[in-house]
């Protein structure tokens, strides 16, 4: 049988980790999330000298402290998987930076190899190392790699079978924190003997330095009173000698560590004053160009992935059509079969409403990779971070607003961009309010049957400019209630500019699409069966339709069904917003898909599909009034998201809870500005 | 002959040279910025003070922003010749 070790990448981010991973793993990779948080999980496999390495990818950050989740995520990882081999990735032309998050691994006392990634990067910036000094310095093996160009893959998986055979581990002894809380370190230690369990997985010297420098997490581990009372004098004592926390000068002992050993191993060849980065830097965050190119830039974005998305999207289109009529085809002609509609109009057209969206998804994820590959999404999130803070979001948050304008799936997977849990989730909320493609058809339909000319442009861009009002009134509003909390006063890196790999860019396309199938893909097939059985049930009697056409047959079926009559049920409550039972109808039919408002009215009023959209236009102006014409535009743009909204928001934030709270929230804001418009309206307009 | 001065990051112009003397700023943000090596005593350089918006600054050879309100919690030390 073959043998088989466990190996989990650690690195910086912008280290380079995942080009390592992909060169490693290639194609054969798995997305995940860690359990009750949004960060991925990434696990791929290979097979080297008949070894079976089964490879994670954990979150990149820069240190292992307790800050956020992926931090924490990271350090659990280590501890509680014992994973055969750990690699530290770093970016060998950042070394300082980089090695931080290194020598917090020596201190960890596990079988660790060091991955020099990017030696060419740092050749060319005139930097030399004395790699074995080096290694003799940290005590652990260095393989020089460059990861997108494969190079040095084969001598770093020789070094990791070689340390998952030996199992020596790093010595944290290596890291001296100086006399001072050396000998605090020493007064806790010992005291840590009577809690064994926790010794043994953390490993003695580890707990005692973690709970001197007060890290949340391990101080909430139940450790008896004696204890915690020595590390809050030794905190206390460290504070007075140092005037600072100890977990700062430790933090500084450890810079100070590296940049001992850096002295002794590096030596700058070149002394570069100004890099290429630093070049384009002066010309992208430019003070009065920044905003016009990052405006291109998006303007690029938007158009590449709903333009480019148009053509697969309409093939999709066609191919599910075709399905259908080709299973439909199986029955008899005008057969009333319940099987035939479950498959027909349950079951392919609804994995066709799951994959017409993929075209987008991946086309935005691939600008996505593109944006954050080269660099440039933390220049963007630079530049817009002024206009961004003042709704109380980061300057990224403005990607997947601008993407909400095409399309709300797509831009809340986009969320994932955001780091901060809590601007993360304050941005997928609110994205539905930009106006999407989807409710076009319905501005459509409605304008022209309501408004004159003149008057046509303006109300549609109104409609557009009230959900941005909207979407920035609602962000502010969960910024400072719910979703309170440090507006982030943020340090950010801006990684020099590189090129992307192109295999780099399919893999994430590809990984964003699978994940979108897998996650949301199936909550959406399944709301989108439940709303087929609500239309369809319960079922007329065939006496009822006897000798009426066949767009009066859809109309009297809908009135029957479960959605018609939900329609008549919560029409009293639309009343004051100037709704009747009509509308109703058409609206909980449209939470399938905003733009099925359209079809829905059609049926609504007995308008055959053949006819032309102005025989529906006559219809809807004869029987309302301007003013509730609108209304019915302002309700769909705000109201309840459709079926996919609702899927993606609970698989992305990864419950129920957010999903629900984002369905009610937002009709409830529709009913209240609804009726606000309506009532006053009718006052002046009667 | 060069004076030395202190003064908050957030009233440091472009291009200039200084030295971190201390943070006023929770553990928790502090600690992070200790961890990208912004630690009393690290000398750093500020490649734009992006006033009304965020700054860049480059330390240990890498750049990174900074948000507005953090610079005014960071007092640095400056040569001024």
């Amino acid at each position: 049988m073959a043998k088989k070790i466990t190996v989990a990448l650690a690195g910086n981010p912008n280290s380079g980790k995942t080009t390592i991973f992909n060169a490693i793993t290639g194609a054969k990779q798995h997305v995940g999330n860690y359990p009750g948080v949004t960060v991925e999980k990434k696990t791929g496999s290979c097979k080297y000298k008949q070894v079976e390495i089964s490879l994670i990818d954990l979150p990149g950050t820069y240190s292992l402290t307790a800050y956020s989740d992926e931090e924490i995520i990271s350090r659990n990882f280590i501890i509680d998987e014992h994973p055969d081999v750990v690699v530290a990735v770093v970016d060998s032309s950042n070394l300082e930076r980089n090695l931080y998050l290194a020598v917090q691994l020596i201190e960890m006392n596990v079988p660790l190899v060091l991955a020099f990634n990017m030696s060419d990067l740092a050749k060319r910036k005139g930097l030399e190392f004395d790699l074995a000094k080096l290694s003799n310095l940290v005590g652990i093996s260095i393989v020089e790699t460059v990861g997108n160009k494969s190079v040095g893959i084969n001598d770093l998986l020789d070094a990791i079978l070689e340390i998952s055979k030996t199992r020596q581990k790093t010595s944290p002894e290596r890291i001296n924190y100086g006399k001072e809380i050396e000998d605090e370190i020493a007064k806790i230690a010992p005291l840590l003997e009577s809690e064994d369990r926790l010794c043994k997985k953390y490993g003695r010297r580890w707990l005692a330095s973690k709970l001197l420098e007060q890290d949340k997490e391990i101080l909430d581990k139940g450790h008896q009173p004696q204890i915690l009372e020595q590390v809050a004098k030794s905190v206390s004592h460290l504070k007075s000698i140092f005037r600072d926390e100890p977990e700062i000068v430790m933090a500084d002992r450890r810079y100070g560590f590296i940049s001992g050993a850096c002295q002794e191993v590096v030596r700058n060849t070149i002394e570069l004053r100004h890099s290429r980065s630093d070049m384009i830097d002066t010309v992208l965050t430019h003070k009065f160009f920044g905003l016009p190119i990052f405006i291109a830039m998006m303007y690029v974005v938007f158009d590449l992935t709903f333009r480019f998305g148009e053509l697969p999207m309409e093939m999709l289109e066609v191919l599910f059509g075709w399905l259908g009529r080709t299973v439909a085809s199986f029955w008899p002609v005008g057969s009333e079969s319940l099987i035939k509609s479950l498959l027909v109009d349950g079951i392919i057209s609804g994995v066709g409403g799951v994959v017409i969206f993929l075209p987008n998804i991946m086309l935005l994820f691939a600008a996505i990779a593109i944006l954050e590959g080269t660099g440039y999404m933390a220049r963007a999130a630079f530049v817009m971070d002024r206009i961004m803070h003042k709704i109380g979001l980061h300057g990224k948050s403005f990607i997947p607003m601008l993407i909400g304008f095409g399309c709300s799936i797509p831009a809340i997977m986009a969320c994932r961009i955001l780091e901060n849990k809590r601007n993360r989730i304050t941005t997928i909320l609110v994205t539905p309010l930009f106006s999407c493609g989807a409710r076009v058809p319905i501005y459509a339909l409605l304008i022209p049957a309501f408004f004159a000319q003149q008057w046509r442009g303006p109300i549609m861009w109104s409609m557009y400019f009230i959900g941005i009002v909207l979407a920035v009134v609602a962000a502010r509003l969960l910024r400072s209630t719910l979703l309170r909390g440090e507006t982030i006063p943020y340090v950010m890196e801006l990684p020099p500019y590189r090129m992307p790999t192109l295999k780099a860019v399919l893999i994430h396309m590809w990984e964003r699409g699978w994940l979108y199938l897998k996650k949301a893909g199936t909550i959406i097939l399944m709301l989108s069966i439940i709303l087929w059985a609500a239309a369809k049930f319960p079922a007329v009697s065939d006496e009822e339709i006897v000798g009426l056409t066949e767009t009066q047959v859809q109309n009297v079926k809908l009135q029957h069904s479960i959605i018609g009559r939900a329609g008549t049920a919560i029409a009293p409550i639309l009343k004051p917003l100037g709704f009747d039972y009509k509308i109703a109808t058409a609206l909980i039919g449209a939470t399938a898909a905003k733009e099925v408002f359209v079809a829905q009215m059609s049926i609504v009023y007995a308008v055959g599909e053949q006819e032309d959209l102005s025989v529906l236009q006559d219809k809807l102006s004869s029987d309302y009034s301007p003013l509730q014409g609108f209304c019915i535009m302002l309700f769909c743009l705000v109201s309840a998201p459709c079926i996919a909204t609702i899927a993606i928001t609970r698989s992305e934030t990864g419950t129920w809870k957010w999903a629900i709270l984002q369905w009610s929230g937002l009709t409830g804001l529709a009913y209240i500005v609804t009726l606000i418009v309506y009532q006053i309206g009718s006052l002046f307009i009667g | 002959m060069s004076e030395k001065k202190q003064m908050l990051l957030s009233e440091v112009s472009d291009g200039c040279e200084v030295k971190l003397i201390k943070v006023d700023a929770g553990s928790g943000l502090k600690g992070r910025l200790a961890v990208m090596g912004l630690l009393p005593g690290v000398e750093f350089t500020i490649v734009k003070n992006g006033f009304p918006g965020p700054f860049v600054v480059k330390a240990k050879g890498t750049r990174m922003v900074l948000g507005r309100g953090m610079a005014q919690k960071i007092t640095v030390e400056t040569k001024k010749s």
